[in-house]
């Protein structure tokens, strides 16, 4: 287990150097000049852009500007963001907050309702395998922004049960209030494929032999179902959830928009628009921590659920 | 009475839309503690004739005539009475254990599972059992293998644990479908040792499905030969070799393989298997039969007794079989 595990999270700071060196090179060969920006409507003297030059690094080569800004990333200096003039790791702590809340509730979501009905239907032939496939169908099919819109005027305006907008204020209580409705926009669609993989994986385990063996051997049908195939049938959709997980964390933009909300996702949105570098360096990077993380998380589960990966690696 | 009786056996599947005959009416009795071997190449309806008595046969699929066991009808069991005789009085050993077991439970689980949730067992008392009957198959260090994962256990071994668990509830009747087909040749005698030397000790009856005449042969006390969904021979073990009397029968005597493993292609039998699927209107051999005649396209033959065989062959008295 030590031994997959290191590999593992040695695999992940690859991936994260990789990644954040790759972001560095594109933002290095963008075309457009970030020094527009920097200025922020301060007269353009050749003194005043020398030194915003020295102080973004915007002169130096390639890898010494990502390994000076590697080094502040382990001192806990993110840099200066060029767009809000503020301090980066500021903006962006509250704001990944509100995102986590929000993905987390909204992953909760897609779970219950995806594997709900993915079980339901895999378990199930006729009537309730074409509804529930069906619901999945059509809930899939609404695009983030008119979910949150419907969701908007009937749950928030119309029955007044949740707050129209904003993403409260930090408080655990005050997010489930403030999120619930974005973080059902969010899980329409990815709760569809859930519950899609669910019902295909559930089939494929019922028509396996060790079903029949354990049917054949007299156990009764819920435990058949309970133990043999349910079981079974949920590990291929955990390492989806990972996968789904961090799709969460980007696509949370467009409805961080619908119900004005302060995220991570619109942050980077507005980041890469005024090449930002810095902001974009810093979301990026959390980011790739979350991929990294995540996929970690998947990993041990796996070696937990499936003991099938533990010979293998042994 | 009968520990099996089958009385015209059929069995419906149905493809795409229409249904289709794959099991034509199969008949055979087993006495309590006796084995019957049924062979025939691959899609002739063992598979399905053995998970019948079961009373387990594909969803889309109808079963007709009459499958007993100690009298009683296995379709006419409520599903409280099927588990039961499930659990405690039929017992199934598959082709593969790999895929017969479940990968991610553990041996002890497998072994247990029934004895405990359908027969009331204690856990510790399951346990100790379980020891007793791994160490019975010939499996090392038990106490170890019951906390151990399928994936780390042999085929060989997988399959004396699949043995194993179904010594655990005393059944009377052992289905073994294929059980060494899947196994590496060194092992695959020593497997068929263990099932034949525990079915003796204990008295049990047992059906073989098997394509190695030799093997089932070895093991059983008749000889059921299917050929496309239908019996075409049933005979005494001991007269497999010298006095059978089917073209088909001995045609696969003719091209079983070789001692020496090898298949001796000269002799496999010319032609595609036919499965009970395929309609024709006389013997569905007569395609691939070296004595057919007109009576044999146009003529289903139905089994007749000739001295101690049914043999289901319009020619079956006139083919003299020179046995060398
Ligand atoms: N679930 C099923 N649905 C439809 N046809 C089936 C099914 N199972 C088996 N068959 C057909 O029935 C025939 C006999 O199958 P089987 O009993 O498995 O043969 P064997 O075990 O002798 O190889 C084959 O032609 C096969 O195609
Ligand atoms: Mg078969």
């Amino acid at each position: 287990m030590r031994r997959y595990l290191w590999r593992r999270i040695g695999l992940g700071a690859l991936t994260i150097v990789a990644t954040t060196m790759l972001v560095h090179l594109a933002l290095y060969l963008a075309p457009g000049d970030p020094i527009g920006y920097l200025l922020n409507g301060q007269p353009a003297t050749p003194e005043r852009i020398a030194a915003l030059r020295a102080q973004y690094n915007l002169d130096e080569p390639f890898f010494t500007r990502y390994v000076s800004w590697i080094t502040g990333v382990f001192q806990g200096d993110l840099g200066t963001s060029a767009a809000f003039n503020a301090d980066v790791s500021t903006l962006i702590a509250s704001r990944f907050q509100t995102t986590m809340y929000l993905v987390l509730i909204s992953f909760v979501f897609i779970s219950v309702f995806g594997l709900t009905l993915g079980i339901l239907a895999g378990l199930h032939k006729g009537g309730i395998d074409s509804f529930s496939m069906a619901t999945a169908t059509i809930l899939s099919s609404i695009p983030a922004f008119v979910g949150s819109f419907i969701l908007i005027n009937v749950f928030a305006l119309q029955l007044g049960w949740f707050p129209a907008i904003g993403g409260g204020d930090g408080s655990l209580s005050s997010a489930i209030s403030h999120m619930t409705l974005p973080a059902i926009a969010l899980a329409f669609s990815a709760g569809a494929f859930v519950a899609r993989t669910t019902r295909a994986s559930i089939r494929v385990e019922s028509a396996s032999e060790h079903v029949v063996t354990a049917t054949v051997r007299g156990i009764p049908r819920n435990k058949v179902v309970s133990r043999h195939i349910v079981r079974n049938a949920l590990l291929p959709v955990i390492s989806l959830g990972g996968l789904l997980f961090v799709g969460l964390i980007v696509s949370t933009a467009f409805v961080e928009q619908a119900f004005a909300i302060n995220g991570i996702g619109g942050l980077l949105v507005v980041a890469a628009r005024q090449q930002d570098f810095a902001l974009v360096q810093a979301i990026t990077l959390i980011l790739v921590i979350s991929f990294v993380v995540v996929n970690l998380a998947v990993d041990v589960l796996y070696w937990i659920l499936d003991p099938r990966i533990r010979s293998e690696v042994a | 009475m009968s520990l099996v009786e089958i009385e015209s056996f059929t069995l419906d599947v149905q493809v795409v839309e229409a249904s289709a005959r794959v099991i034509h009416e199969v008949s055979f009795k087993l006495e309590a503690g006796q084995s019957i071997g049924i062979v025939g190449e691959s899609g002739s309806g063992k598979s399905l004739t053995l998970r019948a008595i079961a009373g387990l046969s594909p969803e889309n699929s109808v079963v007709g005539g009459k499958i007993s066991f100690q009298g009683e009808e296995v379709s006419a069991m409520d599903r409280e009475r099927l588990m039961q005789y499930r659990s405690s009085q039929v017992a199934m050993i598959f082709q593969d254990p790999r895929s017969a077991i479940n990968p991610v439970r553990k041996v002890g689980d497998f072994l247990t599972e029934n004895v405990v949730t359908n027969l009331g067992w204690s856990k510790s008392d399951a346990k100790t059992k379980a020891i007793e009957v791994l160490t019975e198959v010939g499996i090392s260090n038990p106490e170890k293998q019951l906390k151990a994962f399928p994936s780390e256990l042999s085929g060989g071994m997988l399959q004396r644990v699949m043995i194993a668990s179904n010594l655990l509830c005393q059944p009377d009747l052992l289905l073994a479908d294929e059980p060494t087909t899947a196994l590496d040749v060194t092992t695959q005698s020593s497997v068929m040792a263990l099932i034949d030397q525990l079915r003796l000790s204990r008295g049990m009856a047992m059906i073989f499905v098997s394509h190695n005449l030799e093997l089932a042969t070895a093991v059983c006390d008749k000889i059921l030969v299917m050929y496309a969904g239908r019996i075409v021979e049933l005979l005494p073990a001991e007269n497999l070799r010298e006095k059978s009397r089917h073209p088909y029968t001995r045609a696969l005597l003719d091209a079983r393989p070789r001692l020496d493993g090898r298949q001796n292609r000269l002799n496999a039998i010319p032609g595609q298997p036919a499965s009970g699927l395929e309609w024709t209107q006389g013997c569905t051999f007569a395609a691939r039969c070296a004595f057919a005649q007109d009576i044999c396209r146009s003529e289903v033959p139905v089994l007749r007794k000739i001295q101690e065989s049914d043999v289901a062959c319009h020619r079956a008295d006139e083919i003299d079989w020179d046995v060398s």
